[in-house]
């Protein structure tokens, strides 16, 4: 299981298309992503209307959990995509 | 004839008549079935259907109001796949045994309610999208299209309201103009009626739709916003000229778009727009000029119950910028006083509000009010060309304390690693005599100066902008007025600073190659002034 954090640069945050594109990116992975934004439960990553109702702002730290046979790749591809895009 | 008062937010007329848009009503009956399987088959095979619709308007909508707008649809595509959604509506199925138009509109409740719920602006408008799809699924399901009557001549659509899908979905060679009862100007509808050129006035009232019939004749006038129903033979008469107006305006704004500012001489001056709210930007665009060289910040402030919120000001001002797409967008920090009250400020009243505490005068007593408008302004920054610019400046030492405070605030989002342009220009206001005067100490602190020639005028000739009785007195011409500007002009570009004028001289056309000698770099007047100004400045020759 891999774990890290990210706090979001993005003004607004994670917004329908970044949101979008996050979910398509993990779903190429088989690995289980979750995200958790402090405070409420972790979510499933792939849960594109669930993500965008976490309400992710500016300044928020969210906290992503990996498992799975390809953790590694994704974890490293996630934390890419969030640092270029978010 | 019935006239009824909306929103304008594409100015022109249309003359024409009615089509009122038909939608499948959104009546979904319950329904108890046996077969769950087949109902979420049915599930399948419209949202098939529905993903290649939204594929198609995506394409449209790609050609006709660009990617930026165009990208809604794809969300919507992404929303429709969303596991959550789809699992709510086969659970529905599932566990109540009901019909899939059901399960569709329960689970659309459910999710919109969630975004409307969320404490974000930007979030809560994700309700409308969700409501959008699912709408289109129960029609693919139950097989019924929406639309008007097809008919070969151009129609003004009327409706209760337009989804974004809708919108683009019209043909636009037989939409003449659209009306709707609900609505904000920010809807992301109006912006694309703004970007399809299509006149259309929104948020006309609930009981419009009752007045009107297919074929009844209707004017739109979006300039104003109003809408008349069976129009008399004088307002037939008074909106065919308005008409006819536009047209000569188009045709100028064909034959000059696109031009260069520049004299036959040879020499450029920039032309930009004064604007005072986010529903000026289509004007300023639709004029066809090269920046925002005045953006009146006070409307956030008179628009809000209480101090607006950085975060507030930060959506506005990233939204000026980002509509700008990378032209110059020069923000007047707050200017209010006594004249312009605003409650919650609890100014005391004052017998000279001109000469009283106002503008920059608030800003530096009252400096908690003055950061949050830094703030918003510098973390705007990142998202185009801005400028910010100090009103009502009258010594050095005022300006020292204003970069001051820009410093810190830079400092601020620094050490909270938020991103801004540290390119960003800062300039001052030419409005008092004391600014022009000593010009050539305040040019070396900023980047550009503006002239505001307004008030610049009433406190050069001690005339009070108000009082109707001194109109014979003001010469708005004065050569103490012109003096001071090109003073003003000198010092600025002996210390590499550009000079531009936002007042309503700008806009005086018998002015334009006096300024133009005095080497004024840029003229910012209301959006309507700029292609005249700029016909104006291509037939002036500074060598005669």
């Amino acid at each position: 299981m891999k774990e890290f954090a990210y706090t979001i640069k993005d003004e607004i945050g994670i917004h329908a298309r970044p949101a979008g594109n996050l979910v398509k990116l993990i779903k190429g992975f088989s690995s289980s992503v979750t995200i958790e934004k402090e405070g409420k439960p972790a979510i499933n990553a792939t849960a594109l209307m669930k993500l965008m109702g976490l309400g992710v702002k500016c300044g928020d730290t969210v906290k992503f959990t990996v498992e799975g046979d390809d953790e590694e790749a994704a974890a490293k591809a996630i934390e890419e995509f969030m640092s270029a895009n978010l | 004839m019935v006239v009824y008062q909306g929103k304008g937010v594409y100015g022109a007329v249309a003359i024409g008549k009615v089509s009122v848009f038909k939608r499948q009503a959104a009546a979904v009956r319950r329904v108890s079935i046996e077969d769950t399987a087949a109902e979420i088959a049915r599930v399948e095979a419209a949202k098939a259907l529905a993903v290649e619709q939204l594929s198609a308007i995506h394409d449209k909508a790609l050609k006709e109001v660009g990617e930026a707008n165009a990208e809604i649809f794809e969300i919507h595509i992404m929303m429709l796949d969303d596991e959550d959604y789809n699992d709510s509506i086969t659970s529905i199925i599932e566990t109540q045994k009901v019909n899939a138009e059901y399960a569709v509109a329960a689970t659309s409740d459910n999710f919109s309610e969630m975004f409307a719920n969320m404490d974000d602006a930007y979030m809560q408008a994700r309700a409308a999208d969700v409501k959008d799809i699912s709408n289109r699924l129960i029609a693919c399901l139950t097989d019924s299209g929406s639309g008007t009557e097809s008919s070969d001549e151009k129609m003004i659509v009327c409706a209760d309201d337009l989804a974004p899908s809708e919108t683009v979905s019209l043909d636009k060679d037989k939409v003449l103009a659209f009306v709707t009862a609900f609505g904000s100007s920010n809807s992301h509808t109006a912006i694309l009626a703004r970007n399809m050129n299509i006149p259309a006035v929104i948020g006309v009232g609930e009981d419009f739709l009752n007045s009107i019939a297919d074929g009844d004749m209707m004017i739109v006038d979006g300039h104003t916003g109003e809408v008349f129903v069976s129009p008399d033979d004088e307002t037939m008469k008074r909106l065919s000229a308005k008409q006819e107006d536009d047209a000569r305006k188009k045709k100028l704004l064909q034959d000059l778009k696109g031009k260069e500012n520049v004299t036959l001489d040879g020499t450029k001056v920039k032309i930009y727009a004064n604007i005072g709210g986010v529903g000026g930007i289509g004007a300023v665009l639709a004029n066809d000029a090269g920046g925002i060289g005045l953006f009146r910040s006070e409307f956030l402030y008179l628009e809000s119950e209480d101090y607006p919120t950085e975060e507030q000001q930060f959506n506005a001002y990233r939204k000026v910028l980002e509509s700008m797409s990378g032209k110059k967008v020069v923000i007047r920090t707050l200017d209010i006083g006594a004249d312009k009250q605003i409650d919650y400020f609890r100014l005391d009243k004052e017998d000279n509000p001109a000469l009283g505490f106002r503008a920059i005068r608030i800003c530096l007593t009252r400096p908690e009010i003055f950061r949050t408008q830094l703030r918003a302004l510098y973390r705007a920054s990142a998202f185009g060309e801005l400028g910010i610019m100090f009103p009502m400046i009258t010594s050095v030492s005022e300006v020292e304390k204003c970069l001051a405070m820009c410093g810190e605030v830079k400092k601020e989002l620094d050490d909270a690693g938020i991103r801004y342009n540290d390119k960003t220009e800062v300039g001052i206001m030419i409005e008092t005599p004391a600014a022009a005067v000593i010009s050539d100490k305040l040019a070396p602190l900023v980047d550009f100066f503006s002239v505001g020639t307004n008030d610049l005028t009433q406190y050069t000739l001690a005339c009070d902008r108000q009082n109707a009785k001194l109109e014979s007195f003001v010469d708005t011409h004065h050569e103490a007025v012109l003096r001071l500007i090109e003073m003003s002009a000198k010092n600025a570009h002996a210390n590499n600073a550009w000079i531009g004028i936002c007042g309503e001289l700008a806009a005086d056309l018998t002015l334009t190659e006096a300024f133009l000698r005095m080497g004024i770099d840029e003229l910012s007047v209301s959006p309507p002034f700029v292609l005249p100004l700029r016909e104006k400045v291509r037939s002036i020759d500074l060598n005669k």
